[in-house]
């Protein structure tokens, strides 16, 4: 009896826990979304906002240790910074691509800087501000390959991507002839796939690929093609009802001419040879809807 | 409301749904077999009468049962095919198939071992002693007498290892399987957002739609098929 006592005590502290873990949450919540643009350039000290990056991609958006680095995060600074908010005043939160759009329609965040592409079908649910980037689908290969120059040489080759991602998507649909995929959980494990000569590429957005090959343990063994073949605007994603995208847009126009942008860039694809696909970069910005 | 179910209707015809369901169906079907089969011989092995089959047998359970399926499935393709260089097939589709059967078969093996087992505790030791008091040696009693009777009795616990092994046919993605439900999911997911809550609902109901039945079957075999006592 005594045991059964002090499991039902357990169980209540517990429960009780969860729920005022719960509580904590909400509070939050609904005070940072008082961020009234208006506000923004005087807000008082204690006031953050809360950016969602990648956490796993190197270049883009990575957590290493309690550092965040990466182009979407020097991006997101520097935006946040336009909007009257200091480094400190950031909190990172996660934003796993499939979790986007339902992490700003439940205002878990304020705004998403996370290899975001401006879609039709997005927009029916949120918003987007930018693009400040324009990806294209490219390939990562080995250093010593020469074989393969583009997705038109890439018959009776095997590829990996990740699961379900638009790249894997596309291969399956308009190469699916004479290519075997691979799709694995993430970019990390196809360069292992790729570097241990199990695969002969491996396919995404070609900013993410120079992420990878600018990674310490990759220098030296594998290089981005450099013929992209699809054009991704990378924007910023805000919720639907947000008054802040103009100012977002005008951050991102200063950031290109003040040179920021060129930097940043640079800076996250150093010692890979990457350079940007110059026909699209640097982009202008949409017209907020 | 209407245009909500409108995309729905229209995610229907612009994606296999029941393609990928059919593939899971097909995991489920081969890693039953073969997880039926390795299961039985490490249930004989944990009843033997040698002490270093019994050893190896519940290690075997005590290992795989307590490994979580992600990480067995995942280590089929990230240590034996991309480390090992190991294929099963030179068609990508077919070798990570037969690699998601195999993971899918190891773990569950020790589950159907573990349900065979409780099978032969509901057989009288009586049963075993009458065996062997007319002669009969480990392996023709086992075959004659006890397995037999432990089958009807461990009916409704292999019915709930199948059940488990159909939904964790999802798991299959972790191996790669790139056109079972998890992977549909996720691209589904990746391409319209907007309607998460119903993609989720589609792929729930279809598995509940698929695993009534099991429930059902082996709930009326197992009252039908037990030796009255």
């Amino acid at each position: 009896m005594r045991t059964r006592h002090a499991g039902a005590a357990v169980l209540a502290a517990l429960t009780a826990l969860t729920l005022a873990a719960c509580g904590d949450s909400s509070e939050i919540g609904a005070d940072s979304t008082t961020t009234d643009p208006e506000q923004a350039d005087t807000n008082d000290a204690g006031d953050t906002i809360r950016i969602g990056i990648k956490y796993d991609q190197p270049g883009l958006g990575y957590q290493d240790g309690s550092e965040y680095t990466g182009f979407d995060v020097d991006v997101a600074t520097y935006v946040a910074e336009q909007l009257g908010y200091s480094e400190d005043q950031i909190e990172w939160v996660e934003a796993p691509s499939a979790q986007r759009e339902t992490m700003l329609q439940t205002n878990q965040v304020d705004m998403i800087f996370a290899t975001y592409s401006i879609t039709d079908e997005r927009k029916e649910s949120v918003a987007f501000a930018g693009p400040y980037f324009v990806a294209g689908q490219d390939l990562l290969v080995a250093e010593d390959n020469t074989d393969i120059t583009g997705p038109e040489s890439l018959e009776g080759k095997n590829l990996c991507s990740v699961t379900g991602s638009t790249s894997a998507q596309r291969i399956k649909d308009e190469y699916a002839a004479g290519v075997q995929l691979l799709e694995r959980p993430g970019y990390a494990e196809c360069v292992t796939a790729l570097t241990a000569g199990q695969v002969d590429a491996v396919t995404t957005d070609d900013i993410i690929l120079a992420g990878l090959a600018a990674q310490p343990a990759n220098q030296g063994q594998v290089k981005v093609v450099g013929a992209p073949f699809s054009t991704e605007r990378y924007g910023v994603g805000l919720p639907q009802d947000n008054d802040v995208c103009e100012d977002v847009n005008a951050a991102i126009e200063q950031m290109i001419e003040d040179g920021s942008w060129e930097e940043f860039v640079t800076a996250n694809t150093e010692g890979t040879g990457y350079t940007p696909n110059a026909s699209e970069n640097p982009p202008s910005v949409d017209a907020c809807a | 409301m209407g245009d909500y179910l409108s995309q729905i209707a229209e995610l229907f015809s612009q994606y296999d749904i029941v393609g990928a369901f059919w593939v899971n169906i097909q995991l489920t079907f081969w890693a039953a077999i073969l997880s039926l089969v390795l299961g039985t011989v490490l249930a004989l092995m944990r009843i033997s009468p040698i002490v270093s089959l019994q050893w190896a047998g519940a290690a075997y359970v005590n290992v795989l049962r307590n490994t979580p399926l992600t990480i067995i499935m995942t280590f089929m393709v990230l240590g034996i095919w991309t480390q090992l260089q190991i294929s099963l097939a030179q068609d990508f589709a077919t070798n990570f198939f037969r690699f998601a059967v195999v993971g899918l078969t190891i773990y569950h093996a020790a589950f159907v071992c573990e349900a065979i087992r409780s099978g032969v505790n509901t057989v009288p030791l009586g049963q075993a002693e009458a065996a062997r008091a007319i002669g009969l040696p480990f392996l023709p009693a086992a075959r004659l007498i006890i397995l037999p009777q432990a089958f009807r009795g461990a009916i409704a616990p292999l019915g709930n290892t199948l059940i488990a092994l159909l939904k964790n046919s999802t798991v299959a993605v972790a191996a790669s399987v790139s056109t079972e439900t998890a992977t549909l999911m996720r691209e589904m997911i990746e391409n319209n957002s907007s309607v998460i809550f119903g993609i989720f609902f589609i792929f729930a109901i279809g598995f509940v739609i698929l695993v009534i039945p099991i429930g059902l079957l082996t709930t009326s075999l197992s009252t039908r098929l037990a030796v009255r006592r």
